[in-house]
This record gives structure tokens, sequence and C-alpha cells, in this order.
């Protein structure tokens, strides 16, 4: 096979797009250190530019890319031990180049992926941890893209990046899939720093909006991942809930930025592919016979996505899952979303008192959306003064520019 | 690898226990202590008496003060110690989840620093 210096690089270029962060999660396993894998990969993908060209292509290059960097990792620690004895003990447990490594068949690789997501969102680390370690790690992004995505420094993000490395090597957080009897806790700490990741690129305001998206299409991406590789009903239920989400993004703020409600919006521009599959996602979530929170809330999207207009959404059923919600475990928001649900299908005077009783509890004081929502049903019933009191309250508490926006609008419609 | 785990727990719930139950959750822990020495994780522990009757140490414009009770004042204090061999943190958290003593108050796992152990063993004195 001949090929020109220039074809190798753009082949080498795409197995990297495609490859490079399995190839990476399979290193750390062999050779037992991320910084040590991450280097070792490069030097892979480098010294496949040179050899690609003179022997060929290689026909499993995720394999051959897996071996060279094993080498790579066992030249660089002989030449370190020399200078370091307390790494002779990592480059005993990595062997000699002599030998050929351990599973590096298909299934392994695809173990790996997840071992490495469950070390990096292990609840040992802090989620701000976990969130940079995934985003770095697992999908590759750099550490700038992970900063501007944050509204952080590099800096930050950089040392928040090595402390977690060191913490997973000095606490000694083992680069493994948990056991059965652990995954249903663990998975829980993968799936909320996955939405956390969706949630920063579906609701912050501020930012450069194109950065933003790419977050959650970040997000979406990890939902398929590890939907492929552990498809449980909470995995695939917070992957059809990212989907149900995000088929309202161009429909959900006007050219201007401004937020436009559900009830508002153009059901056109509603993206028809990701609530189709999301669709089929709610169904095959329920199917499992586990739905957790994460089916119940895409179930509650589904129910929002298939009216038509407003008045034909099905409220009745809303109210339903939401009561769902609220038997496995009860948070004042889902509350307050619940009796929101409860003023659709009953009307405003139904769901004020409702409103009212959260407020009193004195838990969503300083929650911007308790106040608009108690201030909206007020508006309904004609309670002018009370509706811009509220409104009043939510907007001192409101930080989001077109939610502020928003807002004041209502303000001076009422005045 | 080693880990050292420290124990903590609300001094005056522990004083306001019945003779009795004091008596029942020692033999538990007990037990569960000679399970773990049974697999070889049990490498030692110690129970401390009441931080009431601790001192601290610190340096101060250039020497050493000494103060009454612990450095700071939380209302839970480490109880006791317990050094415990594990393969890893997963390993050390499975073992430790079924201690009975986590039930008084929470256990704070860290693992043993090796490079500074080695220096001190290799120590010639």
């Amino acid at each position: 096979m001949s090929s020109t210096p220039s074809d190798i690089r753009t082949i080498v270029d795409d197995v990297y797009r495609r490859e490079s962060r399995r190839v990476f999660a399979t290193l750390v396993r062999l050779v037992g250190d991320f910084d040590l894998a991450e280097e070792a990969m490069h030097d892979a993908f480098a010294s496949a530019v040179e050899k690609w060209s003179s022997e060929g292509v290689p026909d499993n290059p995720r394999a051959w890319l897996v071996s060279a960097g094993r080498f790579k990792a066992i030249d660089t620690l002989r030449r370190r031990t020399r200078f370091d004895a307390s790494l002779e003990e990592i480059a005993r447990r990595v062997g000699d180049s002599s030998s050929l490594p351990q599973g590096i068949d298909d299934e392994s690789i695809e173990d790996d992926r997840l071992r490495l997501i469950f070390t990096c969102c292990h609840p040992a680390l802090g989620r701000e941890t976990q969130i940079a370690l995934t985003l770095r790690e697992v999908c590759g992004l750099t550490t700038e893209e992970v900063a501007s995505a944050f509204l952080t420094s590099p800096s930050t993000i950089a040392q928040r990046i090595v402390r977690g490395k060191s913490k997973i090597r000095d606490a000694g957080i083992p680069y493994q899939v948990p056991s059965n009897k652990d995954i249903p806790e663990r998975l829980a700490s993968v799936l909320a720093v996955i939405y956390l990741v969706f949630n920063e690129g579906y609701s912050a305001s501020s930012g450069e909006s194109l950065t933003r998206s790419d977050l959650s299409a970040e997000a979406i991406r990890l939902g398929r991942l590890i939907v492929d590789l552990m498809p449980d009903g909470e995995v695939i239920g917070l992957l059809a809930l990212m989907l149900l989400q995000e088929s309202r993004r161009t429909a959900r703020t006007s050219l201007a930025g401004d937020i436009i409600l559900l009830e508002d919006q153009d059901r056109s521009l509603w993206n028809r592919d990701h609530i189709a599959e999301g669709h089929s996602l709610v169904e095959r979530a329920f199917a499992s016979g586990v739905s957790g929170p994460y089916a119940v809330q895409a179930g509650i999207a589904a129910l929002h996505a298939s009216a038509s207009a407003p008045d034909q959404t099905d409220w009745g059923q809303i109210v339903a899952l939401y009561d769902l919600l609220l038997q496995m475990g009860s948070s004042p928001v889902v509350e307050l979303n619940r009796a929101v649900a409860v003023a659709m299908r009953d009307g405003p005077a139904a769901g004020l008192p409702l409103i009212e009783s959260i407020l009193a509890t004195g838990e969503l004081n300083q929650y911007h959306l308790a106040h608009a929502a108690r201030a909206d049903l007020c508006r309904r019933l004609g309670h002018r003064d009370e509706a811009i009191s509220s409104y009043r309250q939510a907007l001192a508490l409101a930080r989001q520019e077109p939610e502020r926006r928003f807002l004041e609008r209502r303000i001076n419609e009422l005045q | 690898m080693k880990f050292i785990c420290f124990g903590y727990l609300d001094e005056s719930k522990w004083e306001g226990m019945s003779e009795e139950r004091v008596k029942a959750f020692m033999e538990e822990c007990f037990a569960y202590d000679d399970e773990l020495r049974r697999g070889g994780h049990f490498i030692g522990g110690e129970a401390l008496q009441s931080a009431r009757n601790s001192v601290t140490l610190s340096f101060q414009n250039s020497q050493v003060v000494v103060t009454d009770g612990p450095f700071s004042e939380t209302k839970e204090q480490v109880g006791g110690i317990l050094f415990l061999e594990a393969r890893d943190l997963n390993h050390a958290i499975a073992l430790m989840s079924k201690h009975p003593g986590v039930k008084m108050g929470p256990f704070e796992i860290r693992s043993a620093d090796e490079e500074i152990n080695a220096l001190v063993k290799n120590r010639t004195v």
C-alpha cells in the first residue's frame, strides 16, 4: 500500500479523533498512571505518523497504538528509574517490553472507558473535580476549553485536574468499575456529573453561547456512551431527558436572547429527531422495570414534547409523574413544579395555596423561580399588587440577564 | 495499601449513653475488629481518652505554646484510630462501611504516606 505522508497524517488525525480516548483509557490501566498514560499516548500517535508511512496502516490501529504506547511508557519509566528508585515498583508492574500487554481486545478496551468514567467520578473527589476530570480525561477537552465553558481561568481548572489526579493516586482510588452492589450509588454520581455538564450548557446565559451548547452536546455524547456500555434504566432516562430538553433549545430564546416560556414557544422549531429518540428512550427506560428520578423527569418532558399546543398538554398525567417523583425523594423544587402543574390542570386558584405553603416552609425563599411562580398565578387571578410584589422578589434574586429582563417586562406590563 | 481510619464521635452523646448500651456497642465493635483481624486487615488501633483531656502544642512568636483541649471546637472529636490494610480505597471503604463504629460517628479514611514512612524507616540512627 502506498500512501503519501499527507494521506497518513489525515488517517492518523482521524484515528486520533475516534480512538484517542479509548487508547488513553486502556493505557491508564496498563501503566497505572494518568500522566504517564497521556504522554505515552501522544508518543504513540507521533510514531504512528512515521511508522505507518513506511510499513502501512495496521489492521487494528487501536491495538497497535495501545501496544506502542505501552512500549513508550516502559522506555520513559526505564529512563526515569535511573534517577528515581521509587519508580521501580511502577516499572515492575507495567512489565517489560518483551511481554505482550494483557487485555487489549475490544471488550477490555470498552471496559477501560467505563473504568475511566467511574474513576473520574469517584465520590472521594469533589463535584467540581469530578466534572473537570471527566471533561478533560473522558471527553478529551483541553484545559482551556473546560475553563472557558465554566467561565474560570485555565490555571484554576489545571490546578483542579492536577489535584484530582494526585488524589486518585495518593488516596488509593482504584481504576475499576465498581462491584454490582455499589453500582447504583456510584452510577448516581456519574449521572449527576453528566447532568450538571448538560445544564451548564443549557441554562447558563452568560458567556459565549456557542461554547455552552458544545457543553450540552458533550453531555449528550457522554450519555450515549454510557447507554452503550451500561444500559441501566436511569442511564437511558437521563439520555432521554437531555435529548427532550435539547429539542427545545432554539425555541426557548428569541433572536435578542430573551426567554420564551414553554407555553409561548413556536413548537414547529422543536427538534423532531431529538423528540422521537427521546420518546423511544423513555419507553425503553420504563420497560426496564426500575425507573428512577431521571426516567420520570424524562417522562414529564416527553408529555410536554408530545403536546401539539399548550392546551393539549396532559397535565393530569404530568401531576401523576410529579407525585411519583416525590415518592422517590421529596424535594421542595419538585413540590413547586408539581404545584405549577396542578395550577395548569385545575386552574390558578388550586395551585396558589400549594405554592404559598411551600414558600411558608422558608426552604425556597432564596429561589427566584418560586417567587416567579407565585407571581404568575397571582397575575392570572387578577391579584395585581401581589403579583408585582412577588415579581419584584424574584427579580431581586435572579442572576441571569435574560431572566431579569423577562421579570422586568412582566412588572412593566402590570404597572 | 495501609489506611489510617479516624473514628469521630460526639462526646456528649457518647457520655449520655447508658452503661449497658456502651458495653453492647463496644462488644459489637470488638467483634468486627476480630473479623478484620482474621482477614489480615487489622494492623492496629487505639481508643482515645476524651478530647477534654488533650493538650495542643503550637508554635507562636518563635516559641512552643501549650493550650488546653483540641485545636478546633467542633461537636465531633476523634475518639479512636484504626490501622487498616486494604487493596485500595474502594476496598477500605467496603471494610469500614461494615464497622459498627460508623453508627456512632463518621470515619475519615486516609492512606499512609509511604514515601515519608520509607524516609523514617531508612534513617540510620
